[in-house]
């Protein structure tokens, strides 16, 4: 088992058509995904190099309609994107997969209340994706190749540092459930708590392995969240003890403001949960492979 | 991207906030001549993008064209933060009956916006909510339906506000609400908005930062840019598609992704050793812009090793193992340089790097402490 994908996930691509889409999506196939539909406004019927049996159409409803795609992968410019998240939702699809940088706050304010109450699980925007190794499926551009099938749930704020992580845990001889990137954005539509709920819940994953970093108090919360409700062992590393305050960290949403999102005050708040923290990614990596020997 | 006071002034009155008039000057002469269009007493106030004006020497009170100038000449003297002031902003002092505190943020939690409103104004809000967190009140505004009538008023009442107040009120904050999304702010905030002496609402201050992500749309909001708020490395990388920050430390760091970078600053801290930089050379990087990338770090005095930390993804590491290779002949600087590659085409790196006479190590810790080593 695994959470969020599955043998079952039939994906749709939007923007499959540009150079980064087309890509990743053959990467996608190659780990196994079922890439059953490309959705680029005005070019239904354009055939994509390597992909020339997966129909590319105009609309998510009619990929819905054509292939019974249930997930979605977003591969479209940020002034785009929000609308691209709208158009999934409307179609009913349980998963969507936001990869896009640079989308405005205000779009993000927009969609979420019809992201949610469409039910669909959005992950992202600025993510890396989700990977399921033991189902050979993945959705994102996360390399396959540093996974291995296991045991332990990943979550992560960032897309390399999660990468970095999951290579330790395979090095270690420790394979994963789910690695899921939830986005370095302010506004996400999944966040640590919703992931950790879901790992809680499945039955495969013994253990976690979450990735923070300054910005927010999403960290904080799940550590209230793992004190309260959580069984199963969680470590933790929490990028940006050395960010000044005040100044954006490459991701939109990692910023230090006053004395709140300081790395400090999350790996305490974690702590204090119960959590054991990395002083390195390895570490963390490392922390959890010993609590499950 | 954080705007001036006198520009956000413009876009608050714009909304129907009510501002008081103001002039900008940038030498003493021009803030006595601009003063003289006012009644006596005026403000001068630093325009600068730093917070914490106030205590730096930045506002000032003048009863005359001497005292104005002399004020003027004195703030335009200072540094404030690191930022040298360059303007002044000038306008009639208000009798103040009270200082309240207005600002409009995002709810990361809630998803929302939020309007935040409290009676201890015209100090740092930030202390107020360390301190008191009860003396700051609270509603979240839907971007779309923006803030109903009853929703300002109640808050307007729980500031103490009566009668025509409460009136005034409500526009202020549906306007600060409406300019907070017309322009895709950040933050919009009004400290403080004061109770003149016969009772009327006045901003008297305004502070705009604008949501980076959606300047793009905001071409209007781009020409306000203040050239200064970055540094010309900090520029320099902006326009190559890089995210750099500088930092007081001894070590350059070039890292793909942002959680990486900051986590690779840490474990070098960890290891004993100070990052001299923050750099993201993001997804995709090429020769050109690892190249650009090496010159901003090297560019800094203090770098005295640099640490080279690619886990590919998206990116290949053997463009980067050549983009590498290719910028250190370029550059010629002997600076001790350690280099971690890992992920898609690792092999291929690796070859590449050893072919170049470049040691590689294979994780991010046993890199950190070598380069940290180095820079003794």
């Amino acid at each position: 088992m695994s959470i969020l994908l599955d043998a079952s996930t039939r994906l749709l691509v939007q923007g499959m058509t540009g150079s980064q889409g087309s890509f990743h999506s053959r990467l996608m196939r190659e780990a196994g995904t079922q890439v059953v539909a490309g959705v680029t406004p005005g070019r239904a019927g354009a055939s994509v190099a390597g992909l020339e049996d997966v129909p590319v159409v105009n609309t998510v409803a009619e990929a819905v309609e054509a292939t019974n795609a249930n997930a979605a992968c977003i591969f479209v410019p940020a002034a785009f994107a929000a609308d691209a998240i709208l158009e999934d939702a409307a179609a009913g699809l349980d998963v969507i997969v936001c990869l896009t940088e640079g989308i405005p706050v205000l779009d993000m304010l927009r969609v979420m209340p019809r992201v949610r109450a469409s039910g669909a699980h959005l992950i992202g925007p600025n993510c890396p994706g989700v990977t399921t190794p033991g189902d050979g499926v993945k959705v994102g551009v996360m390399p396959w190749a540093v996974h291995s099938p296991g045991h332990v749930g990943v979550v992560s704020r960032s897309g390399t540092l999660t990468y970095e992580v999951v290579q330790h845990l395979t090095d270690l001889g420790t394979g994963q459930t789910t690695t899921v990137g939830i986005g370095g954005d302010p506004i996400i539509g999944t966040r640590f708590i919703d992931v950790l709920s879901m790992f809680e819940a499945d039955p495969v994953t013994h253990g976690v392995v979450l990735l923070g970093e300054i910005g927010g108090d999403d960290e904080e919360r799940a550590a209230t969240y793992i004190q309260e409700r959580m069984t199963k062992p969680v470590t933790a590393f929490i990028a940006g003890k050395t960010a000044p305050p005040e100044r954006r960290m490459g991701h939109a949403g990692a910023i230090v403001s006053g004395t709140s999102g300081s790395a400090t005050a999350k790996e305490s708040a974690l702590r204090a949960a119960g959590v054991l923290v990395g002083e390195t990614p390895e570490h963390a990596a490392r922390l959890l492979v010993d609590r499950l020997r | 991207m954080k705007v001036h006071e006198c520009d956000a002034r413009e876009i608050f009155r714009r909304h129907g906030l009510p501002v008081p008039d103001w002039r900008v000057a940038s030498t003493a002469d021009e803030a006595a001549q601009a003063a003289s269009a006012f009644e006596w007493p005026v403000v001068i106030k630093a325009q600068v993008l730093a917070g914490g004006r106030g205590k730096a020497g930045g506002v000032k009170l003048a009863d005359s064209p001497a005292e104005a100038a002399a004020a003027a000449t004195q703030i335009l003297g200072l540094n404030i933060g690191s930022e040298p002031v360059r303007r002044v902003l000038v306008a009639p002092a208000v009798d103040i009956a009270r200082e309240l505190y207005l600002g409009v943020v995002i709810d990361r939690t809630a998803q929302t916006l939020v309007l935040m409103a409290s009676a201890e104004g015209g100090v740092d809000i930030e202390d107020v909510a360390a301190t008191d967190p009860s003396a700051i009140l609270r509603v979240n505004a839907d971007p779309l339906a923006g803030l109903a009538d009853w929703e300002a008023r109640q808050l307007g009442f729980a500031l103490g506000l009566t009668g025509a107040q409460v009136r005034q009120f409500v526009g202020i904050a549906q306007g600060l609400v409406e300019a907070f999304v017309d322009v895709d702010a950040s933050l919009a905030e009004v400290n403080p908005l004061v109770v003149d002496d016969d009772g009327n609402l006045q901003a008297i201050d305004a502070k705009l930062n604008i949501d980076d992500n959606a300047l793009g749309r905001q071409p209007d909001i781009e020409q306000l840019r203040d050239p200064h708020e970055e540094s010309a490395a900090e520029r320099r990388a902006r326009a190559a598609g890089l995210s750099y920050i500088k930092l007081d430390g001894t070590i350059g760091c070039m890292v793909n992704g942002a959680g990486l970078a900051m986590a690779t600053m840490d474990v070098i801290k960890h290891y004993g050793g100070e990052p001299a930089n923050f750099l993201d050379v993001g997804g995709g990087a090429g020769v050109e812009k690892i190249t650009t990338a090496f010159e901003l770090i090297l560019e800094d005095p203090n770098v005295r090793a640099v640490l080279v930390n690619i886990f590919a993804g998206i990116t290949r590491a053997d463009d980067v193992a050549a983009g590498v290779i290719a910028a250190r002949e370029r550059l010629a600087q002997e600076v001790p340089l350690v280099v971690r590659v890992a992920g898609t085409r690792e092999a291929e790196a690796l070859a590449l790097l050893e072919e170049a006479g470049i040691g590689a190590e294979r994780s991010m810790d046993s890199a950190a402490a070598l380069v940290v080593e180095a820079a003794r």
